[in-house]
């Protein structure tokens, strides 16, 4: 059943761009969530609203309709405002119609998740970073940041996981990830059981590498808690 | 911006609807109905046993719906007695093979909810259960079961809208759910932005609608929690 008839390299090939396209969404979703997180933290009410409104749309949306909103609809879009100003035509390839998709869709989660860590570090050690005189910039940066990690990192390998599945989503829009590969695989050896089996194989291989990394930062830092 | 070809259309869109809550649904009861046994399964202190439902639910959440339901609609062709038989009836039409993804995928998803929360129950429970004397169908029936339905059901709620958000792939094979018909609205009149937009309307409000429907249900099944009127 596993005769693959040579197409094995090219599912690999797409299990390379399938891993791009999840590292660079996951790093857009990260920025995104710090800068979400920050807002909803914020004293000001627009930052505060808007990013409320943010994470309360794209989790409404499925991913797949954003998908197809950004990649077909935010291409008419930007050229309409291209003709207004001259620009020329201007083309969104689906990789980076994907990757942002992704990133966008996750840095909605990634908010809520980065949230929930900020609030958890306690208030004493922001009051003590305070007390040393670091200035609001460093206490971010020293002592908030490498304490929300303990805290979020968690939820942080949820929506990892969950976003590394997500990616399978870019073959609808056309990317030659490796469910589209093993879709053509499949046609042209009419077996596209066995293809989307060794697909699903591939994901599972993935997330258990994730599940040991995860693991591995989990307890790398959680160095400092004591545990019964 | 042209909406008006999406009012001309509003008709596929309320089919499309119909079709999602449809599917939605269906496959909520079918995998909660599996969902059950799997996670009793999975409780089960013999290893001999316990892998089959580890499997199954490793499998479910660790591969994406996507792979799932292709596995599935273009997967089963490829066997020959699968197309001989009668089962062929059922794997040839889309709309059949996206409800058995859909079910079996929610099924994991909602088995590995139900085993933890079963694992959370209190010691005493059990204890007080099999102090009166209860047998342990009984005892899970009178028990342990409404208290762990009540203790998933945020996770379950959440479970549900993913249900909801995977339900959009079945547009891609073919069936003119919500997502489907954007599709077709979109290849017919070419309005890409309009057509999805408004399809994402719908699955938002369906979102909306879904998470207050959790609200009331967690109100009433935690009342015992609520601060008491005075």
């Amino acid at each position: 059943m596993f005769d693959l008839h040579g197409y094995f390299p090219m599912i690999l090939q797409g299990m390379i761009l399938t891993i791009e396209v999840a590292l660079l969404s996951l790093l857009i979703a990260i920025i995104l969530g710090l800068i979400g997180a920050l807002s909803k933290l914020s004293k000001s009410q627009i930052a505060r609203s808007s990013a409320n409104i943010y994470t309360t749309l794209i989790r409404g949306i499925p991913d797949l309709v954003l998908m197809t909103i950004i990649y077909y609809g935010g291409q008419i879009q930007l050229n309409n405002i291209g003709d207004y100003f001259g620009w020329d035509y201007i083309d969104i390839s689906p990789f980076i119609a994907g990757t942002l998709t992704i990133g966008f869709i996750f840095g909605a989660y990634m908010t809520e998740t980065f949230r929930g860590g900020i609030l958890a570090v306690s208030k004493g050690e922001i009051e003590a970073a305070h007390a040393f005189g670091m200035n609001r910039w460093k206490v971010f940066v020293r002592i908030t940041m490498p304490l929300m990690v303990r805290h979020s990192l968690p939820g942080f390998g949820n929506n990892w996981m969950v976003l590394s599945k997500s990616t399978a989503l870019v073959s609808v829009i056309g990317l030659h990830d490796m469910v589209y590969n093993a879709g053509v695989a499949g046609g042209a050896t009419r077996q596209p059981f066995t293809f989307y089996l060794v697909v699903a194989m591939l994901f599972l291989v993935i997330t258990g590498v994730s599940d040991f990394g995860l693991r591995w930062a989990n307890r790398r830092f959680s160095v400092g808690v004591r545990r019964a | 911006m042209d909406y008006e070809v999406i009012f001309t259309n509003i008709h596929l869109y309320i089919e499309g609807l119909w079709v999602t809550i449809q599917l939605v649904f269906l496959s909520l009861v079918c995998g909660f109905v599996l969902a059950l046994p799997i996670a009793l399964l999975a409780i089960c202190r013999s290893p001999w046993i316990q892998i089959f439902p580890k499997t199954y639910i490793y499998f479910f959440r660790g591969t994406p719906l996507l792979v799932q339901m292709f596995l599935i609609y273009h997967g089963m062709g490829q066997f020959e007695f699968v197309r001989e038989s009668v089962i062929w009836i059922v794997f040839k039409e889309a709309y059949w093979c996206a409800l058995i993804a859909f079910a079996l995928n929610t099924a994991g998803y909602t088995a590995e909810i139900l085993r933890g929360t079963i694992e959370q129950t209190p010691f005493g429970d059990f204890e007080a259960a099999r102090a009166c004397g209860m047998s342990k169908s009984t005892m899970y029936r009178r028990i342990i079961l409404p208290g762990t339905f009540r203790r998933a059901l945020p996770a379950y709620g959440n479970e549900t809208i993913f249900m909801l958000h995977g339900s959009a792939l079945a547009g891609v094979v073919t069936i003119v759910d919500l997502f489907g018909a954007a599709k077709v609205v979109n290849s017919r009149h070419f309005v890409p932005f309009e057509s999805f937009i408004t399809a994402g309307f719908f699955y938002f409000c369906l979102t909306f609608i879904i998470v207050s429907l959790f609200k009331k249900l967690e109100f009433r099944w935690y009342a015992h929690l609520r601060p008491r009127k005075v």
